[in-house]
């Protein structure tokens, strides 16, 4: 009975480990600055939106937001439907070489980002691309397609096969059972897929750091991350950033939560 | 006459296909043999007059005395074996925890999943936050022990290590926790049910059944793990900058420093081929493994 | 309508299973062909090699006459029902219906019409604008069936369609199917692993076993003259009982040499007799009781015992541990050569049935 009680408080600590320092930075997000250091683990007397203000009026803090939201919804619009369709072919279809073929995809996605950015950098550059927008969905390609092709294969597999067959006994062809068959069917798989290449996207550095100068095409994370003040760090204008950069993606987490773990999990555990 | 339905197929099939890996091969596999290309160039941006002539392997032997570049390895090293050693074990118990039937799991799972699901610079910005030396609230907690007072975490030279382990722990815990959640979920419940009637208690239940049938899970967690830990940069781009000086450096943050500071491609490229090569030995170790159980199903 | 014919298919799977080997079949139009054999015997990948789902490695499949061998599923009209139904959970009762006739241009009209000629055939009216996951087993059953129905096809091909519902469901719907047949008069390829299911749907039974065709014969011939060894035990429950050599085989049967031959006789075929007049003693270790009668599950006590099943009348008082003289009907005893295992017909004997 004690261990189960351990066992209990090692898993609520560990929550607490886990939830804490969001709650922490949500609260002082809300913290005039002045009190930002008065006594670190105190409410805040006269909580406001004082930083989120100043985010949005003083620092643009909406342009980058937007070019987040284009580059991401970009990818992902370019990404899934173009992997989809490799990815049903890879799973259904017999055709030689697709063991290989799912091999090769899978050792793209383990690329390191690093070592793509020299040529993508001198080859944007030669395209007049750096600091655009599509000098930044062309290299979030590179995980993105790999992602969507991993995701969609396993999701495509789950489905089953004798809808298709049954499909192509009453008279459909290919692309027929693919849009009235399958994508009505598969639709969870997608959205799901959707959904975590917009989040990969969004939530991507490297490539947005490298390949963007100004702050007009600079994303949300680069942006934040190149937060500069006067004399010191603007905690509480960086955190209520921090906070917009979170909103939209914790949004996606808690409405599709269980989708989201479907798909992490679909590619990287199944035995 | 016969071929042709398998044909057709296959046909179908490479249509499908072909839009996808052309666009693979051209954002990664193209540029991939381009940066080695590059690498064996003097190609300094800053430089422009001296062109791009090619120089055969010296930028590698540069590398071989690069006591900087070496510096980045171990810290890449050091970073990727302990935040996976760490984050398997807790991740583990948090796996077992959410594995059990109770109230709340839903919830558990969705706020498990936050710190995972936020840019990895606001997670670094969290915990630079929390580690700051004026308004930290770990740093002034942990200043209260007396041991600690007045450290600044962020500009010590191998205490910084500490917020930024703690601060990838804190992110990639809970992920790891659902890939061995999932592994945990299909193992047969029945097992447990016949070895609790063979009288085997919850740890000798875990040490026989668990583990085992929990061992390929674990393998593929700890190797796709440890290949994303090596490739470690935002992290500690936003929480230390590598600094102070190099002390807390990663290989591609280096390599980074070397293309778009230094603005030395040949060797930066040199850096990044490098890079690759290391993580490509642990990715063929992965592919091995989760192709037996992946790739093998599509035959 | 139209006759099918497999000729000399042969099918290797990638990674070198083979699944059909010189397998030839001649389905004359408006047959009831069941194909039948266990699990791994090859009688499904016969049906889809049938439906186009799959290609042969070798040989030609002819539907109606014409080589359809590389026709691809779609433009072979056939209809097909799945074990799983397979019906589309996205689309109603009635869209599932008219699927088929949809993707070949149906006129609206015709649409309609036809569904609700075949929804009122099957009972299914009720249900047109639910979905499969709203139906029942048996619901969902007539669904897939009417959806082979709606569009009059050149052949019906059904994989155990009935291996889904529950026991009592099963002996109605297959019923059914046999009013269904004799009212259509269609072509129907029928696949199942349970022989009392051919037995009772077949015009023709086909019996596969290891990708190899072992004997193609009405019900009541394949009860009678099994071709081999294998279709005996396979056809027939309890299963033909088999005795092999000197050691087991009584002296007396006439016109069988006991070291050359191996002899079947079925459970149904051997009765308790008087003492003087039985071929075999035997002692009961089993009694099974079905109601209607006994299942006596014995063993010889010739030279070499050998295990053996005896089917006799319920009102019989028998016991485990008794003996019992055992005579078979001669006119019932089968003779298989014991290198092959293939049916020897012999002069005497007698002719069965």
């Amino acid at each position: 009975m004690t261990g189960r009680l351990a066992a209990v408080a090692a898993t609520i600590a560990l929550l607490m480990f886990l939830a804490a320092p969001l709650a922490w930075t949500l609260v002082a997000s809300l913290t005039p600055e002045e009190q930002l250091f008065d006594h670190p683990a105190a409410l805040p007397r006269d909580p406001g939106f004082d930083h989120y203000r100043a985010l949005f009026d003083e620092r643009n803090f909406l342009v980058p937001v937007r070019n987040s939201l284009i580059v991401a919804g970009l990818t992902t619009a370019l990404a899934v439907p173009i992997g989809a369709l490799a990815a049903y072919a890879i799973a259904r279809l017999r055709f030689r070489g697709k063991a290989a073929l799912l091999a090769f995809v899978l050792a793209i996605s383990m690329f390191p980002q690093i070592s793509l950015v020299p040529p993508l950098y001198l080859l944007l550059r030669e395209l007049g691309l750096i600091d655009t927008y599509p000098g930044l969905v062309l290299p979030y390609l590179t995980f993105a397609m790999p992602l969507t092709i991993w995701l969609m294969v396993a999701f495509f597999r789950q489905l089953p096969r004798e809808l298709e067959e049954a499909a192509m006994m009453d008279g459909a062809g290919r692309l027929r059972v693919l849009l009235e068959i399958v994508l009505p069917i598969a639709w969870p798989g997608i959205a799901a897929t959707a959904i975590l290449v917009f989040l990969y996207s969004w939530n991507e550095f490297l490539f947005a750091l490298s390949f963007t100068i100004g702050p007009e095409r600079q994303t949300v994370p680069v942006a934040i991350a190149l937060f500069r003040g006067r004399y010191q760090v603007p905690w509480g204008q960086v955190l209520a950033a921090a906070m917009v950069a979170s909103v939209p993606v914790m949004l996606l987490v808690l409405l599709f939560q269980r989708r989201i773990v479907q798909g992490l999990t679909a590619g990287a555990v199944k035995q | 006459m016969r071929a042709t339905s398998h044909a057709r197929e296959a046909r179908a099939a490479w249509l499908f296909v072909l839009p996808a890996i052309g666009l693979i091969a051209l954002v990664t596999l193209v540029p991939v043999l381009w940066t080695f290309w590059e690498s064996l160039h003097l190609h300094d941006l800053r430089m422009p007059w001296l062109g791009r002539p090619f120089v055969g392997l010296d930028n590698y032997r540069e590398a071989l005395t690069d006591a900087r570049l070496r510096g980045a390895l171990v810290h890449s090293a050091g970073f990727t074996v302990s935040t996976v050693l760490i984050e398997v074990v807790l991740g583990l118990g948090l796996a077992l925890a959410m594995d059990r039937a109770w109230r709340g799991r839903a919830l558990l799972r969705a706020v498990v999943l936050l710190p995972w699901a936020i840019p990895t610079v606001v997670a670094a910005l969290v915990w630079r936050f929390l580690f700051d030396a004026r308004s930290g609230a770990i740093a002034s907690l942990l200043g209260t022990t007396g041991i600690f007072a007045d450290v600044a975490w962020l500009s010590h030279p191998w205490l910084a290590w500490v917020p930024i382990v703690m601060a990838d722990v804190w992110r990639m815990t809970p992920f790891v926790a659902l890939l061995l959640l999932a592994g945990l979920q299909q193992i047969d419940r029945t097992l447990y049910e016949a070895a609790q009637l063979d009288g085997a208690g919850s740890w000798q239940q875990f040490r026989e059944i668990t583990l085992p049938l929990l061992g390929p899970a674990l393998a593929v967690t700890v190797l796709f793990r440890a290949l994303d830990a090596f490739r470690v940069f935002d992290l500690v781009y936003v929480l230390t900058r590598g600094g102070p000086g190099t002390a807390t450096e990663p290989a591609s943050l280096y390599t980074f420093v070397a293309l778009l500071q230094h603005l030395r491609f040949g060797y930066g490229s040199a850096l990044a081929s490098l890079v690759f090569a290391l993580t490509f030995a642990l990715s063929l170790a992965y592919i091995r493994l989760a192709r037996a159980s992946l790739i093998g199903e599509v035959r | 309508m139209a006759s099918i014919a497999l000729e000399r298919i042969e099918k290797v799977f990638p990674g070198g299973h083979e699944a059909l080997r010189h397998f030839s079949l001649e389905i004359p139009d408006g047959e009831f062909m069941v194909l039948v054999g266990p699990s791994g015997s090859g009688k499904s990948t016969a049906l889809r090699i049938i439906a186009g789902l799959e290609t042969p490695t070798a040989g030609r499949v002819l539907i109606g006459g014409v080589d359809v061998t590389a026709v691809p599923p779609q433009k072979r009209d056939l209809a097909m029902v799945f074990q799983s139904y397979a019906l589309y959970p996205h689309k109603t009762v009635r869209e599932n219906l008219a699927f088929g006739l949809r993707m070949r241009g149906a006129a609206a009209g015709t649409i309609e019409e036809r569904v609700a000629e075949v929804s009122r055939a099957l009972q299914v009216e009720a249900l047109l604008d639910r979905r499969p996951a709203q139906l029942s087993g048996g619901q969902r059953q007539r669904v897939a069936l009417g959806r082979a129905m709606v569009r009059s096809p050149r052949a019906f091909l059904f994989d155990e369609p009935l291996s889904n519902l529950d026991p009592a469901l099963r002996g109605d719907t297959r019923a059914e199917l046999s009013i269904l047949h004799a009212r259509l008069r269609a072509t129907m390829v029928y696949v199942t692993h349970d022989q009392e299911e051919a037995m009772t749907l077949g015009t023709r039974i086909a019996v596969l076993d290891n990708g190899v065709l072992q004997q193609v014969a009405p019900p009541r011939e394949l009860y009678e003259r099994p071709a081999n060894v294998f279709v005996a035990r396979f056809v027939g429950s309890p299963p033909m009982n088999l005795l092999r050599g000197t050691g087991q085989i009584p002296a007396g049967i006439s016109g069988l040499d006991p070291s050359t031959a191996v002899l079947g006789i079925r459970p149904h075929d051997l009765a308790i007799a008087a003492t003087d007049e039985a071929d075999v003693m035997v002692m009961v270790e089993v009694v099974e009781t079905l109601g209607h009668q006994l299942h006596l599950r014995c063993r010889t006590e010739s030279p070499d015992p050998a295990p053996i099943v005896v089917a006799t009348a319920a009102d019989r008082a028998v016991a485990a541990g008794d003996r019992l003289p055992l005579r078979m009907r001669r006119d019932r005893v089968h003779r298989f050569d014991p290198a092959t295992g293939r049916r020897l017909e012999s002069a005497s004997g007698g002719n069965p049935g």
